[in-house]
């Protein structure tokens, strides 16, 4: 800040000289323009804006002068300062964007390189077709029951109706677990667990058995001896066949597609009397049976896929397991879990299902 | 069972444009499966032709052929060209004369394997002269087809060329294949596959049983007199049983038939050979075919003896200890005392009963006269029988599942009646031994049906229908008796009954309508928490599998299992799939290495495996499970034996991994994964669920003893280890070198979580930070400086954390320098720099004394 002016010298005065403001500010502005880094444009500023600047200097004689005169060499200078700032900001601003758009354009990564840092894994479809499964029935009011599979002969066997001498027993191809007469086996249904839950619960029952149950078949394309199954159970007062039916048209609706519904057929299981075999329409015909003039694949072209077994539960099975009959009727219903796979998503091969291949579960993420 | 549909029409009214397929949908809506049909799938022209020339042309590739010139009549060449046919053939079993038959160009075989003419060995063949096996006939390949041999001469006289041969031979037929369930046993004869077919359509049925059939001079007689056998009078039977399994006696029924003089070497007719091979056997003489074709038309298996082996009468008792039988399949079998058997009058076994017939009494080439045994044996002494001598035979397979006990007379009638019609043979007289007990009429109520199905059954319709199946009912009221007729020993209480008015009706009218339902718990705890264990892991990198829980003795040993582990203890199955693999596993590890051993040999070089799933945890003493009778509830004692026979089952998760954990590529190298890793996954499961595991160093099969955690619950619950595998087990399972793997028990998880978690509020004031350095032995872990840092500091330590770790010369040999960054916020102030400097040094006391370090 200079003070007042005591020793005026003219000579000095020569800065204030319009000419001369006129020729520093065209010096300034042509430096300005021609900057084309922001290094460049700070040496201007410190040309022109700086310090010992001419403008600058010529500010500073402003304070010299008679008052008369300081009006107007100041309007004269501030006019002179404000376009040299002016351009200074505006170039600074456009050097800083190019600056900014260049080091965007410098950053640039191929983000197409896939870099594989920690790939997510997988679940097996199985697990994953199961637990839908039970989200299904647990939206309709259901529980989830599960058992031991190494399990007592009686529960798995005679308690539902399947007597040690009956042909049924026989085709049930039983893994035994030694000594002969230890009384278990590993289970070859869910359904022991339907006769824990009867004999732990009173009625109304409505229970999914999902799980792992066993039979001495052999490895191939269509059959495992280690697959799962879901088995229903409901016993309560009034219930019917027609209820067995009305659960299976909901479920397979809900896991195969609208429209999609069952047909009962006779048959026999022990443990349910009446009995009947469940199929479903193909979902991929709609039933047809012919799929763009060639036999369905999926159904064999019989329009109908064989999904499993039900019934009313077997009189039997509901007083060994304490329930009364006279009171209560109940229905229950097998399915397989590796079957419903294979048909939903076109699993050729059970070799695929369970050989343990983490290519084979990649396949299907997270949910199903 | 098969159910050849010319057959079939014989005992029902088929409609004649039925097809096989419409037959098979008529039985599949009464409950038999269809699995299959055959035949009928054969196109002419296929005729009769006659040999006119056959040249026998030797080739260059040693083979001769025949060019032989066939007259089949107005067909063929004789209309386009106005010759004989013109076929080559490899066979030279015929001879100039000889009737055989000629698929023509354009008619199609068995199997869609349509004929044209067609150039070979020189000549245009025009057409193809067939053999039995190629027109789907058995599997005689041997020669073709000459009439005269398979239908005999006298069938072929009037036989012209050009004769149609698809009918002549039945090859328009078509057989429906029904999968019988074990309650139908009278399904596994046409009969009861007739009678259902009438059932499902409402023709008329007619019982081939229903024949004139002489009653036995013995009838109800129990114990016949033994002796005096003359040619004309009954054959003495003696039925005994000195050990009836349940009180039921084995055998409750037994007819005797002798007829002599037949030739039995003679062969059967064709009409019965053709049956016998579409329903699936073999013809082989007169007197076996007769038996078979009766069991398949009546379902009574029929056994003939060859008399002159028998000393003078026939009957049955149980087996005794040590004794031995030759059955008919040259096998020597030691029998058992709940063998029932056929002896002969000298106490000589004959049979295993309802089982199979012994070789000293069987029908051979010199045979003429015979013996025919229709008996009724009790299902489950048949049942066990067969079973313990691994002998199901046609005959076991109807006797498990009940034979008609009225339909024994009719049965053992017909095949004397063919015997002696067809060889020739003088039939005795008849030994009707019938020890039946009555069988009792089940109370029913008609409204049982609407309870069971939910759809309505008037009165009327329910007696109708238990009519229609063959029931006599009683009774004017709701409750009727129901007497179920013979062939229906499945019918034993109202439900039975219920499925046969409801299938009767149809399935297919059954409504549909969704049961009210309850409120529902959703998911349990355990339920929940076993989904986020998987989900967890899976978000970590690894892939769910699913392997067979069985293992062989020797991974044990191969693990490093110390000879007392705990884990050696296991169940053992009786018919394990493999003898290498008997065992269950003890822990889900066990069968996860193999998995991962698979994945690598596929060429998955990283791979990381988990799976969770059941192990076996058996008692020390582990008892047999009783096995209580169904009538009732077992009473709690007994159901608590039960229950307890079960070996606990704990569930377990494991997971194992190789390879890289991160890849290498243009981004930087990779990284391998490591035992930290193992660890890592464990503590992200347990995060996940909220708990913090407590990590400690182990020693423990299978893993390195210097690279294995203990993983345990704060309490010091252990939950599992994880690790990196020890080399020799990693060797000895033909793994990759420093793979990694854990197991934990899910259950101990479920039970340490589910309480709901307490929140604690959060402090707005700022963290203050101080680090410190603490030199330790090699042997203190970095967990234990750790745990005595935070006890040390006190309640206002928010974070521990080790960020940097040094050995070299700073520190004297075998320490190591852990360098901890502490973070300290109270909840109600902004901490001074010398509060923190206070806790801090509380703090590293604290890990001084515990662990000995010294603050660098």
């Amino acid at each position: 800040m200079s003070g007042p002016n005591t020793q005026y010298d003219p000579v000095e005065v020569a800065a204030l000289d319009p000419a001369a403001i006129d020729r520093a500010v065209e010096d300034a502005l042509a430096q300005i323009a021609a900057a084309t880094t922001l290094d460049q444009l700070k040496a201007a500023r410190t040309a022109h804006q700086g310090e010992k600047s001419p403008l600058a200097l010529a500010n500073r004689e402003i304070g010299a002068l008679p008052p008369s005169a300081k009006a107007e060499a100041g309007k004269r200078v501030g006019q002179a300062r404000g376009r040299v700032g002016h351009a200074l900001r505006e170039r600074q601003e456009e050097l800083e964007a190019e600056r900014d758009a260049r080091i965007l354009v410098e950053e640039t990564v191929d983000l197409t390189v896939r870099v594989p840092r920690r790939p997510l894994g997988a679940r097996h479809p199985v697990s994953l077709v199961s637990e839908r499964v039970e989200d299904i029935f647990v939206a309709m009011g259901w529980e989830i029951a599960e058992g031991p599979e190494i399990e007592a002969e009686w529960l798995n066997f005679d308690a539902l109706n399947i007597a040690a001498d009956h042909p049924a027993r026989q085709e049930q191809d039983t893994f035994f677990v030694d000594p002969p007469g230890s009384g278990l086996v590993l289970r070859t249904h869910t359904s022991p667990v339907q006769v824990r839950t009867m004999l732990e619960r009173r009625p109304p029952i409505y229970v999914l058995c999902p799980g792992k149950v066993f039979r001495t078949d052999d490895l191939d394309a269509t059959h495992t001896p280690v697959f799962h199954q879901f088995e229903g159970l409901v016993v309560d007062e009034g219930i019917t066949m027609a209820h067995l039916k009305g659960t299976l048209d909901a479920f397979v609706q809900r896991l195969f597609g609208a429209g999609v519904e069952t047909r009962l057929r006779p048959n026999y299981f022990p443990f349910t009397e009446p009995s009947a075999e469940i199929d479903c329409r193909c979902w991929v015909c709609g039933g047809s049976g012919t799929l763009g003039g060639v036999r369905c694949r999926t159904c064999g072209g019989t329009g109908w896929i064989e999904l499993g077994g039900s019934g009313m539960v077997n009189q039997r099975v509901l007083r060994a397991a304490g329930v009364d009959p006279g009171r209560y009727t109940g229905f229950a219903f097998g399915l397989g879990i590796e079957r419903s796979l294979m048909l939903r998503h076109n699993v050729a091969d059970m070799h695929d299902i369970v050989e343990g291949d983490v290519r084979f579960s990649r396949q299907f993420g997270m949910e199903i | 069972m098969h159910a050849p549909v010319s057959w079939l029409r014989e005992l029902a009214d088929v409609p004649a444009d039925a097809t096989g397929a419409d037959v098979a949908a008529a039985l599949v809506r009464v409950g038999l499966e269809e699995e299959g049909l055959h035949g009928g799938d054969v196109r002419g022209p296929l005729v009769v032709g006659r040999v006119l020339e056959a040249t026998d042309e030797p080739q260059r590739n040693g083979k001769v052929i025949r060019w032989c010139s066939v007259d089949v009549g107005q067909n063929g060449q004789m209309l386009t060209e106005g010759r004989h046919q013109e076929i080559v053939c490899g066979a030279h079993n015929f001879a100039v004369g000889d009737l055989v038959v000629c698929v023509l160009p354009g008619g199609v075989l068995p199997g869609g394997f349509e004929i044209g003419a067609r150039k070979t060995y020189g000549h245009l063949s025009n057409g193809m002269i067939c053999s039995a096996r190629e027109l789907g006939l058995g599997d005689d390949h041997e020669g073709i087809i000459v009439l005269q041999e398979l239908l005999g001469g006298q069938a072929t006289v009037d036989l012209k060329p050009g004769d149609d041969a698809i009918a002549l031979l039945g090859l328009g037929d078509e057989v429906v294949e029904v999968n019988v369930t074990p309650d139908r046993g009278y399904c596994l004869s046409l009969r009861g596959i007739a009678r259902e077919y009438a059932l499902s359509t409402g023709v008329a049925f007619r019982d081939p049983a229903d024949l004139s059939v002489r009653t036995g001079e013995g009838t109800r007689v129990a114990e016949p007199p033994v002796g005096a056998q003359s040619p004309v009078r009954p054959y003495a039977v003696h039925l005994r049983d000195q050990a009836p399994l349940a009180g039921r006696a084995g055998c409750d029924r037994y007819i005797a038939r002798v007829v002599r003089g037949v030739d039995v070497g003679a062969a059967s007719p064709a009409w019965m050979q053709k049956r016998l091979t579409q329903v699936g056997m073999r013809p082989i003489s007169l007197a076996v075919d007769v038996t078979n074709y009766v069991m398949m038309l009546l379902g009574q298996p029929l056994h003939a003896f060859d008399l002159d082996t028998l000393s003078g009468s026939v009957g049955t008792r149980r087996a005794r200890p040590g004794e031995r039988l030759t059955t008919l399949d040259g096998v020597e079998r030691r029998l058992d005392p709940e063998d029932l058997l056929v002896v002969d009058g000298s106490d000589t076994p004959l049979a295993v009963a309802g089982v199979m017939g012994g070789a000293s009494s069987e029908v051979s080439a010199s045979t003429t006269n015979l013996l025919i045994e229709a008996a009724h044996f009790d299902p489950v002494s048949v049942a066990r029988s067969a079973r313990r001598h691994r002998l199901s035979t046609e005959a076991s397979r109807r006797f498990e599942r009940g034979v008609d006990p009225d339909v024994t007379a009719a049965a053992a009638q017909l095949a004397v009646d063919l015997l002696v019609g067809l060889g020739g043979g003088t039939a005795d007289g008849v030994t009707d031994v019938d020890h039946r007990v009555p069988r009792e009429p089940v109370d029913f109520d008609t409204q049982l049906p609407t309870r069971y199905v939910g759809l309505e059954y008037p009165r009327d319709e329910v007696v109708t229908t238990l009519r229609a199946i063959g029931c006599e009912v009683g009774g004017d009221g709701r409750v009727v008796s129901v007497l179920p007729p013979s062939w229906r020993p499945d019918l034993l209480d109202g439900p039975d009954l219920v499925e046969e008015v409801a299938r009767v009706r149809g399935y297919d009218q059954i409504p549909s309508a969704v049961p009210p339902g309850l409120a529902g718990a959703g998911l349990t705890h355990g339920q929940r928490v076993r989904r986020l264990v998987a989900t967890t892991l899976a978000q970590q990198g690894l892939v769910e599998v699913l392997t067979y829980p069985f293992v062989g003795p020797e991974l044990f040993d191969r693990l490093g299992y110390p000879a007392d582990d705990p884990r050696r203890r296991t169940v053992r199955l009786g018919n394990p799939l493999s003898e290498e693999a008997p065992l269950m596993r003890t822990s889900v590890l066990d069968t996860l290495v193999e998995a991962l051993r698979r994945n690598v040999a596929r060429g998955t070089r990283d791979c990381a495996l988990y799976e969770l799933g059941l192990v076996v945890a058996p008692r020390e003493e582990q008892p047999a499970a009783p096995v209580p009778g169904i009538d009732d509830r077992p009473d709690d004692e007994t159901l608590r034996l039960v229950l307890h026979a079960v070996p606990p089952q704990p569930r377990h998760v494991a997971f194992a991994a190789t390879g890289d954990a991160e890849a290498g590529g243009p981004w930087g190298a990779a990284r391998p994964v490591d035992a930290a890793d193992a660890v890592a996954w464990a503590r992200g499961v347990a995060r996940a669920l909220g708990l913090d595991l407590v990590v400690s160093a182990a020693d423990r099969a299978p893993w390195h003893p210097g690279r294995c955690a203990r993983l345990a619950l704060a309490d010091g619950t252990t939950v599992g280890h994880a690790g990196e595998l020890h080399p020799k087990v990693t060797a000895a399972l033909e793994l990759p070198a420093r793979t990694v793997a854990g197991e934990l028990d899910v259950d101990v998880l479920v039970a340490a979580t589910g309480s709901p978690v307490h929140a604690r509020p959060l402090s707005t004031y700022p963290p203050a930070h101080t680090d410190v350095a603490l030199v330790v032995p090699e042997e203190v872990p970095a967990a234990a400086v750790e745990a005595a840092l935070r006890e040390g500091a006190g309640g206002s330590l928010e974070s521990v954390v080790l960020f940097d770790l040094y050995r070299g010369d700073q520190v004297p040999a075998a320490h190591r320098s852990l360098a901890y960054r502490l973070t300290f916020r109270a909840d109600d102030r902004t901490m001074t720099t010398d509060e923190v400097s206070a806790l801090r040094d509380r703090a590293v006391a604290a890990a001084a004394r515990a662990t000995g370090a010294v603050q660098r």
